[in-house]
């Protein structure tokens, strides 16, 4: 079992979702963060006073699939989130020693 | 026939059993005109107890305006703050202040009688003098808050309830006294002058300026406020949309403030409107533009100080300027206070809502204003008296509130410890968070 963290544009978040829908997953988490990678910030003007916005609002998204599916998942996301310009984000995979459904106790591949 | 005698009986009986047994007032030249006065009476206490309600509204006004232009982790304080300045400073201006300010004043510098409104004879007697302390009252609560917003986020909260009282009790009704005493039992030497300030360009608003002014430099900056270097660094307001409904509130607030100095209900006050609302839009439109210019964007901040700059600025000449020069003023206020909170800012003075520029340069300007617009004519005698009155309102407010804050700082301490301030001074001054459910980074 894989985790895929994605970190997207806010606003590319519903089309992520439908896309990893018609794949079949069916969970996910997803949390508010600020980030940059080489899009660098830009100024803004408070009162006079000049400041920089280094890190920029993104949404990441964090699903566990299983390892066969990393490949198409990571194919789907770049369909439905990729806008071709700068600070479109990054797909990070980590591997998961084990995972646990809380309600009815499953493990692990019965459990994602 | 007989249904109309019925009729034509009832008719006469009824008003004889109704005034039956009352005295027969007889309708003469004299009595009517006593009637009409006691109705214009009548209405003057309405007028001036609505325009009170108007001011007293203006306390929201700045609660929204301080809250919205600092951060979230001082939201709590600043409206403590608010709170006792209103609270307070109706105390204070009660047992004390109204007396200083209104009270029989033989040497023109203070007055020195009707502490805690012994001025009022009890239930039976002229009630007036209630009326006129309500509305004096709210007027000096104004003054009061001005200089939370300079001070917010770095202040001690026992130090500035110390502050508050005096501002109250003492400050503000000392120059009130020079300016406006003989509107009631006393008679200042500035107002002797001829002195110009029909609602309180100087009495209210600049004597809030310059002792905001004074607090703002005995605290020092907010932390991280000034670089290394010197630049000036931004520290963004949390809520703009707060920050503009406040300005909307102080706005129909002066239409208490400005037009019921009339304290009286006649058709004077249809040009006060005009004046006020004329200048507080100019003021507006040319801060905005000003704001675009320097900054190559239109300014939402600097926009709304420019609303609130023309309203100080009319608020001495609202009742002796033509509409017409309304709009100067208040186009004239909206670029100065722009300038102003730049210059302000690169002195390394921290002032976090442009109080200082608001009220205090403002309130200069306005004073001055007054004169060099003054519908009957400016002459040299009326600007050197306004001036006379702008210098010896800022001796006197930023003198004595400089000295008031440097004796807090040494005894029970100004300013909260660096730590207090990163943690934000919510939680250290009151022990809890504005906005419980949110996480607010900083």
């Amino acid at each position: 079992m894989k985790k895929i963290e994605a970190i997207i544009k806010p606003f590319k978040l519903d089309d992520l979702k439908e896309g990893l829908g018609e794949l079949g997953i069916t969970g996910m988490t997803i949390s508010e963060v600020k980030g940059f990678g080489r899009q660098k910030g830009h100024t803004e003007i408070y009162r006079g006073a000049e400041y920089v916005v280094d890190f920029i609002p993104k949404i990441k998204v964090e699903t566990v699939v299983k390892t066969e599916m990393v490949d198409m998942v990571i194919e789907k996301i770049l369909s439905s989130v990729q806008t071709g310009s700068i600070g479109d984000g990054k797909i990070f995979v980590t591997p998961i020693d084990k995972v646990c459904r809380i309600r009815t106790g499953e493990t692990d591949e019965d459990a994602i | 026939m007989k249904k109309t005698a019925w009729a034509l009986a009832l008719l006469l009986i009824i008003p004889t059993i109704a005034f039956g047994g009352e005295e027969v007032i007889e309708i003469t030249s004299t009595t009517n005109k006593e009637a009409i006065d006691l109705l214009q009476t009548n209405l003057n206490y309405v007028w001036t107890l609505i325009a009170a309600c108007l001011v007293f509204f203006m306390q929201a006004g700045f609660a929204m305006v301080e809250s919205g232009f600092t951060r979230a982790k001082s939201a709590v304080n600043i409206m403590m703050k608010n709170l006792m300045d209103f609270s307070m400073g109706s105390v204070a201006f009660w047992a004390v202040g109204f007396a200083i300010m209104f009270g029989t004043n033989k040497t023109g510098w203070f007055g020195t009688d009707g502490f805690f409104l012994s001025g009022w004879g009890g239930p039976d007697s002229d009630p007036w003098v209630l009326a006129f302390w309500m509305f004096q009252c709210v007027f000096a609560a104004t003054a009061a808050t001005i200089v939370s917003g300079a001070m917010a986020e770095r202040t001690k909260f026992t130090g500035y309830l110390v502050y508050s009282f005096m501002v109250c009790a003492f400050i503000y009704p000392v120059f009130g006294s020079w300016a406006w005493g003989s509107l009631l039992n006393g008679s200042g030497w500035l107002e002797g002058m001829g002195f110009i300030d029909f609602a309180g360009s100087t009495v209210v608003h600049s004597i809030g300026g310059w002792a905001a002014l004074a607090g703002a430099i005995v605290l020092g900056p907010r932390l991280g406020k000034y670089g290394k270097k010197g630049e000036v660094r931004a520290i963004p307001g949390h809520n703009i949309p707060m920050a503009a409904i406040g300005v909307f509130i102080l706005w129909l607030g002066w239409f208490g403030f400005n037009p019921g100095s009339t304290t009286t209900g006649d058709s004077s006050i249809a040009m006060i409107f005009v004046t006020t609302n004329l200048s507080a839009a100019c003021g507006a439109i040319f801060a905005m533009f000003t704001s675009w210019l320097m900054f190559k964007k239109p300014d939402i901040g600097m926009s709304l100080n420019g609303a609130l700059a023309g309203l100080v600025g009319i608020t001495a000449g609202c009742a002796n300027v033509s509409p017409t020069s309304a709009t100067i003023i208040g186009a004239v206020s909206g670029i100065l206070v722009v300038i102003s909170v730049v210059v302000i800012d690169r002195m390394h003075i921290d002032d976090p809502v442009g109080a200082v520029s608001v009220h205090g340069v403002c309130g200069a300007w306005g004073t001055l204003a007054a004169g060099l617009f003054n519908m009957g004519g400016p002459t040299i005698k009326i600007l050197t008296t306004q001036l006379i009155g702008i210098g010896a309102a800022f001796v006197w407010s930023f003198g004595v509130a400089f000295i008031l804050f440097k004796i807090i700082d040494m005894t029970i301490g100004l300013r909260i410890s660096k730590e207090d301030e990163l943690m934000g001074v919510d939680v250290t001054e009151h022990g809890t968070h504005a906005y419980n459910d949110f996480q607010t980074i900083n």
